[in-house]
């Protein structure tokens, strides 16, 4: 039997691609209201730093995180090779690479605080 | 022994032209647009994660950086590449996963339908529990 690793990348792809169609332009429109200078209450310091703080919300924005940009790269990837960049190998090495590298420190800076 | 065939090879060339060739490319190459807005966005609220465990003090600064027009900017563009994301996805969502109820599947509009349903009180739920009214 042929053994693909497919299944392993295009899985955190429709996880993801799912998870940021229902939550990212919610998210993304509180982060737009902070921009206009209208921040919701969540955003103030102390609320989202004991919101954060929960290990649970942690794991969540982790999750989240990871799933997002997995999905965003693999996309970038596809996008790559639709418009013409032949090196698929070495695409794929950096885009999942930068996904990996920004989960990383997504966990490392949810470890602080 | 065969004579090798001397031929020069057709390479057929790789282009991005074809995206201009029907407007369904153009949507579809928008679609996949996105994952750059949706990318970029996540990052920045990785930017934003380290800020927090710094302290109030860079998290007023970082408050202050998503005030800058560039970000204003970023904002629109990356809400409205990622509510494109969403319809695409949740129209997507009866070829990708159709549902067979005996005989007959479910028509593709119920699915896309509730998906579209969970979407609004999903992100109306987090407005209101972020304290956006």
């Amino acid at each position: 039997m042929a053994v693909s690793n497919k299944p392993i990348v295009w899985g955190p792809f429709a996880a993801g691609g799912t998870l940021t169609a229902f939550l990212t332009p919610v998210l993304v429109l509180l982060t737009l209201l902070a921009a206009l200078g209208h921040a919701p209450d969540l955003l103030a310091y102390d609320r989202l730093h004991a919101f954060a703080g929960h290990w649970l919300v942690k794991l969540a924005l982790a999750g989240t995180v990871f799933l997002s940009l997995w999905s965003a790269a693999h996309r970038l990837r596809i996008t790559c090779y639709d418009l013409g960049i032949r090196a698929d190998t070495w695409v794929a090495a950096i885009v999942y690479a930068g996904a990996l590298a920004g989960s990383g420190a997504a966990v490392l800076y949810l470890a602080r605080i | 022994m065969a004579e090798e065939v001397k031929r020069k090879p057709y390479v057929r060339p790789v282009t991005s032209e074809w995206i201009f060739r029907h407007p369904r490319y153009i949507r579809y190459m928008v679609r996949e647009f996105s994952c750059l807005f949706i990318g970029a966005w996540t990052l920045l609220m990785v930017w934003g994660l380290k800020q927090l465990a710094q302290g109030p003090q860079a998290w007023a600064a970082f408050l202050e950086l998503l005030q800058h027009p560039v970000s204003i900017a970023f904002h629109f563009a990356a809400l409205a590449f990622a509510v494109y994301h969403s319809v695409t996805w949740f129209n997507l969502t009866p070829k990708a996963l159709p549902v067979q109820r005996g005989e007959a599947f479910v028509p593709d509009g119920a699915i896309s339908g509730a998906h579209f349903a969970v979407w609004a009180v999903l992100s109306l739920a987090v407005l209101f529990l972020a304290g956006a009214f």
